[in-house]
């Protein structure tokens, strides 16, 4: 196995008392990605093989871009991604992220996010990693609050 | 208060208590920054580098693995292990940012005081 494989993957995972349909509409309906994803407004019929996009706040500007690969909702969501909001990253090879939504018991469920694929995105790999825990925290006090995390 | 309310009160307090306990142990510490180093190994590989059998790695790994600073999954035959800094970062914003956004307003306040008298 190769090291370039395993910094390839990063896993984030966290637990919020939710529905996995809560948790769904959170990741796929610009009004809520808007409030804890740096104000990102996703753009996507969920379609495979059609565009999944995030656009900045004033949706002038195309901050991500990538193409559906798998939508089961409210259980699995899978995209590849370009990150065009820095110069550095966009010029990479897109990436993947997955989202996957487990019911555990007492109304929690499990989410986890993995971003793979990074063999040929190191920059995006860089830059991403700090984003993700920040936007998990941010979907969970979002989720189980009503508010958007105070930053 | 609602009832919702404890119950998401509980459940984040302990959440809290795994991880706190989880990081409270130098040995796991330590394999949280072999992790931070490089993500994604297996057992054997996070065992070379610790000095204790691979049953009491193991054990080190399931506390953390309890309280969510590291996930395992499969890849093929092999078992990977990630570090997970999402329960780290839910401590910062229930804690530390409290005593920031404190200092930020009382920097604030003490801004609109200054201009006021000027």
């Amino acid at each position: 196995m190769s090291t370039m494989t395993q910094t390839a993957v990063q896993v984030y995972t966290v637990f919020i008392k939710a529905t996995p349909e809560q948790i769904w509409g959170a990741i796929t309906k610009p009004e809520f990605t808007a409030k804890y994803f740096y104000g990102s407004q996703v753009d996507s019929t969920l379609e495979r093989g059609t565009p999944f996009r995030g656009w900045s706040p004033d949706r002038a500007q195309l901050w991500a871009d990538g193409e559906v690969l798998d939508s089961d909702p409210p259980r699995r969501l899978s995209y590849t991604w370009r990150a065009l909001y820095d110069e550095e990253t966009a010029t990479e090879e897109p990436s993947r992220v997955s989202w996957e939504i487990e019911p555990q018991e007492g109304g929690v469920s499990k989410l986890t996010v993995v971003h793979d694929q990074l063999e040929r995105a190191p920059k995006t790999a860089e830059n991403v990693a700090g984003g993700w825990m920040y936007i998990l925290s941010g979907l969970k006090t979002l989720l189980e609050t009503g508010e958007p995390l105070q930053v | 208060m609602t009832c919702d309310h404890l119950v998401t009160y509980s459940l984040s307090v302990d959440d809290d208590d795994r991880v706190f306990k989880a990081l409270a142990d130098p040995t796991r510490r330590f394999l949280l920054d072999r992790l931070f180093e490089r993500d994604g190994r297996t057992l054997t590989e996070l065992e070379s580098e610790l000095e204790m059998t691979r049953f009491g790695a193991m054990k080190h790994l399931r506390v953390l693995e309890e309280a969510g600073l590291v996930v395992a999954r499969r890849a093929g035959r092999q078992k990977l292990h990630y570090l997970n800094p999402v329960p780290i970062r839910l401590i910062h914003d229930r804690w530390i940012d409290k005593y920031t956004e404190r200092q930020v307003s009382a920097l604030a306040d003490l801004k609109q005081e200054l201009e006021e008298t000027a």
